[in-house]
């Protein structure tokens, strides 16, 4: 396959980018989308020229560290898959191909394709997590939970926090990665005693970090390469709401 | 007992510290023995780990919980990256919940005899000892474990095993294990106690007066070097697979914190028994740049077959006839019926070295010959399509997205791939390294897999050490010096250190070669794989010895790197790296060389017995092969530590 590639090249946070053009020829259809990039990256050292900069790790779609905009998407045209598990053989030859970075306010560029995320943690950090401390747990068959419950825990917590949920929200909004935190231990028996107060205390955080507000149109939800589902947004709604009615938090 | 080996000409002692006393009894009474740090004292200490995994991030979280002042580095974005995230099928506990003869003994048992009698005796019990606690400690930080329909906890068995001890959450145990012990660090570092360095890549480890002194960091960002000072250093970053160029490691999974810790006198344990795993989707193209794992949990169900005849498979690798072609009595389910007690459940080395011989024979059938069929058509006739769904739906999704095939439909072609390295930096008992204040934990240290890892137990060993070893071993070494035995990143060891690692990153940027670091890796990697990997033998590990030195050669004069060291620069991260497997794979090759025997995934093809399967030479090598590093361009030292067995006969390992 004969490509054309228009690649975002930022020098780094402070300086403007510009989309740039490269041409790449005899792509194998079999190969992933980062592995053309492996091939360009080669193509520009040897030209002497510096290679595109792009965040990624495992490339089988668990790390979630890869994140480009293709063609419009987070995550390219092929749904409930990660740019690393995405391969050329969706696109057709003679294609051009648009890739950007994320674009959201909580997401800075760094340089090129690559994003800072670590508001992701600091979410996390305001209240994602059981309070338990190492040594203090019972066995662990003495919480029976329903099968059911198990699995709506689990699918909430399948979330691989790559952000493109909220580089597919026209504004910005991270509710789906949110509600997924929220969601996975709500349901669960372990996660009842802080359940009110993790609620508040992430979204909190979500706003304070400059992510905008959830209008429901559900594109992250489409875009979300592990389907996390509507649902948790509802539910983490249903969260928030309970626990600035009823809780003593501030 | 003590072991306590003295090298006549060297100054190294290798003190594995186990403890006196019945094997049971042993942790309990070392654990009583071990001296403790007051509460309050606690905060005084600093404790530097470095990497965010199952190992690092659990024991990041422990220690700040006790009180200890940490700080917790990682080259990701995130903690949460770490390639424990990867891990699918699961982790092993010998909880006996299903009643079925699981106990203590039996998972250590099965430990040693899956590790081919190459671990200790101490620690492998430890192992199976604390593998209860994980599973309590995770479910009560809410991991979704899979459950049965009366709400308890479901099991399934693994390679190695004839037991169900393995405890799962989809195809995504890793996954869940890894944001568990996220989640912990994510508490402390809202506490205050834990202080996070996304971004930043350890270069070196800084010594003075015989201990480890802290670290010199590279902000991968922008490209500044900064010294970190602490009482102790965990080094808890993981495996060396890499070294091969593809394995099933994710991209940036490299040794340079190991390797630099080796080179300022850290002992480096058997570094060539490395793990090929054997249910891989095989190589396609030379742009490959990794492999892709399929959890071994898929040989509960699948079975393993080639067809009987070269010439069959010769039509098959031709196009002329698909696998469903292929007739019931032309097929050879080659690990049935080798194998017939364990059958498709055989331990890994086993495996994959099987897959090997019938591709050697030409009975391969990917158009490479390089692949054997792992097909789930009977047990989807006996469970239905939706239990085999339910069980595996993630990872047959995985595969038809990368290969383009339908593993409902025809069966999965699968070959084996380098996928954990059971070598690693010398421990005690304590998890130290012999340099005094460094530690090494999880995938990063040699201490209990011995020569083959057994499936579902690498999750097992890096939560162990996190949680369950290090918070007691690390305060002795600490109420040992006292909290005013540090030094600060003023005094010159740290300026000596930072130096030295600018003058390398310098050095790299100046040659202005030919050839990407890209470049040198894949080569690197074939020669590992040619002649360090599967089999090995003599010739061919002298062969591949003169070709990493001529490599290294190569990287040092002709090494092309654009760009510059004060901003984001991932082909200068790579150079870094590549230069570090270079050395690593040379060692990795003296190791292979000088062990005559075959063990685990260690397997000399002089070494066999008539059936193919790996001859130990127990009154030669029953060691561990423990490396020094003696300075550039000169062969390094071995050091034995010799392994005690007093609970289990060695014997030959039999799996049919």
């Amino acid at each position: 396959m004969n490509i054309t590639l228009k690649v975002w090249r930022q020098k780094n946070s402070q300086s403007q980018g510009n989309l740039m053009e490269y041409k790449l020829n005899d792509i194998s259809p079999d190969m992933s989308f980062l592995e053309m990039f492996d091939v360009l990256n080669e193509d520009l050292q040897k030209r002497g020229e510096e290679p595109v900069a792009f965040d990624h790790d495992c490339r089988e779609g668990i790390c979630g560290m890869c994140s480009m905009f293709i063609n419009g998407r987070p995550h390219g045209p092929q749904g409930y898959t990660t740019t690393c598990q995405l391969h050329m053989r969706v696109f057709n030859d003679g294609d051009t191909i648009y890739v950007e970075p994320w674009r959201a306010r909580a997401f800075p560029v760094l340089k090129d394709l690559v994003v800072d995320r670590s508001s992701f943690d600091r979410i996390v950090q305001a209240g994602g997590y059981i309070s338990v401390n190492t040594g203090s747990a019972r066995d662990a068959n003495e919480i029976p939970i329903p099968k059911e419950v198990q699995e709506e825990s689990m699918d909430a917590a399948a979330c691989i926090a790559c952000g493109a949920c909220v580089a597919a929200c026209k504004n910005a909004s991270a509710m789906l990665f949110v509600a997924a935190q929220v969601s996975k231990f709500a349901v669960l028996p372990q996660g009842q005693p802080e359940r009110q107060l993790r609620a508040e205390r992430m979204v909190a955080q979500m706003d304070a970090e400059g992510f905008g507000a959830c209008s429901f149109t559900g594109a992250c939800s489409v875009e979300c390469p592990k389907s996390i589902s509507l649902d948790h947004i509802a539910r983490l709604n249903r969260e928030y709401l309970g626990a600035k009615l009823t809780s003593n938090n501030v | 007992m003590v072991d306590l080996i003295e090298e006549k000409e060297a100054g190294v002692k290798l003190d594995s510290k186990i403890p006196e006393g019945p094997l049971a009894e042993k942790w309990a009474r070392h654990k009583f023995s071990l001296k403790l740090v007051n509460p309050a004292n606690k905060r005084k200490y600093e404790v530097i780990v470095v990497g965010t995994g199952l190992a690092g991030a659990s024991a990041a979280a422990s220690l700040a919980e006790l009180g200890y002042s940490v700080k917790a580095f990682c080259f990701h974005d995130s903690p949460r990256r770490a390639h424990s995230i990867a891990a699918q099928g699961g982790i092993n506990a010998a909880k006996n919940y299903q009643n079925d003869g699981d106990s203590v003994f039996r998972l250590f048992y099965d430990t040693i005899k899956g590790g081919d009698y190459r671990a200790r005796e101490g620690n492998v019990y430890r192992l199976a000892e604390v593998s209860v606690n994980i599973i309590d400690q995770c479910v009560a930080q809410g991991v979704p474990f899979a459950r049965e329909y009366g709400g308890l906890l479901a099991n399934r068995s693994f390679g190695g095993a004839q037991v169900s001890r393995t405890f799962y959450a989809r195809g995504q145990t890793g996954q869940q294990l890894l944001l568990g012990a996220y989640s912990a660090l994510s508490r402390q570092v809202a506490n205050g106690k834990v202080k996070l360095f996304p971004r930043t890549e350890m270069l070196d480890l800084v010594m003075e007066g015989g201990k480890a002194r802290g670290i010199i960091t590279r902000n991968l960002i922008t490209g500044k070097i900064e010294s970190h000072s602490a009482h102790a250093v965990l080094l808890c970053t993981g495996g060396y697979g890499n070294v091969f160029y593809l394995s099933t490691n994710a991209m940036g999974s490299n040794t340079t914190a190991i390797w630099r810790a080796h080179k300022k006198g850290a002992l480096f344990g058997n570094p060539c028994f490395t793990q090929i795993h054997p249910t891989c989707i095989p190589v396609k193209g030379k742009y490959q740049s990794k492999l892709t794992l399929m959890s071994e949990s898929l040989r509960n169900d699948g079975r393993v077959w080639v067809p009987k005849t070269k010439e069959l498979a010769e039509r098959v690798r031709k196009g002329e006839l698909k696998a469903n072609d292929i007739k019931e009595e032309d097929r050879d389910y080659f690990l049935e019926r080798r194998y017939p007690s364990f059958g498709n459940l055989v331990p890994r080395d086993v495996a994959s070295r099987n897959a090997k011989y019938v591709c050697d024979e030409g009975r391969g059938v990917a158009p490479t010959g390089l692949a054997v069929y792992l097909d789930f058509a009977d047990a989807i006739k006996r469970d239905g399509r939706k239990v085999i769904e339910a069980k595996y739906g993630n990872l047959f999704e995985m595969y038809e997205k990368i290969v383009d095939d339908n593993p409902y439909e025809t069966p999965m072609k699968i070959y084996p791939a380098v996928h954990y390295t059971m070598g690693g930096l010398w421990v005690d008992y304590n998890l130290m390294t012999t340099i005094p204040g460094l530690y090494a934990l999880g995938e990063a240290n040699f201490s209990d897999h011995g020569a083959n890892r057994l499936g579902a137990s690498a999750l097992m060993q890096g939560l162990a050490d996190g949680y369950f070893v290090i918070p007691y071993t690390i305060g002795d070494y600490l109420a040992t010096i006292g909290p005013s035995d540090k030094i600060s990143t003023d005094h010159p060891a740290f300026r000596a250190a930072e130096q030295e690692v600018k003058d390398t990153i310098n050095r790299m940027l100046s040659i202005k070669g030919e050839k990407t670091a890209e470049e040198i890796h894949r080569q690197l990697g074939h020669i590992m794989w040619e002649y360090c990997g599967m089999a090995r033998n003599e010739e061919g590990l002298r062969k591949a010895k003169k070709m990493i030195q001529e490599l290294r050669e190569e990287f040092w004069s002709n090494l092309r790197l654009n760009g510059s060291d004060q901003e984001l620069n991932p082909a200068l991260e790579q150079a870094s790296r590549v230069a570090d497997f270079i050395e690593l794979g040379e060692l990795m090759v003296d190791d292979a060389l000088h062990r005559n025997e075959s063990c685990g995934g260690h397997f000399r093809e002089e070494f066999a017995t008539e059936d193919g399967e790996a001859r130990r030479d127990d009154a030669n090598y029953t060691y561990v092969a423990a490396w020094e590093y003696r300075g550039p361009n000169q062969p390094e030292k071995l050091h034995k530590e010799d392994l005690a067995f007093e609970n289990v006969k060695l014997t030959q390992r039999s799996y049919k």
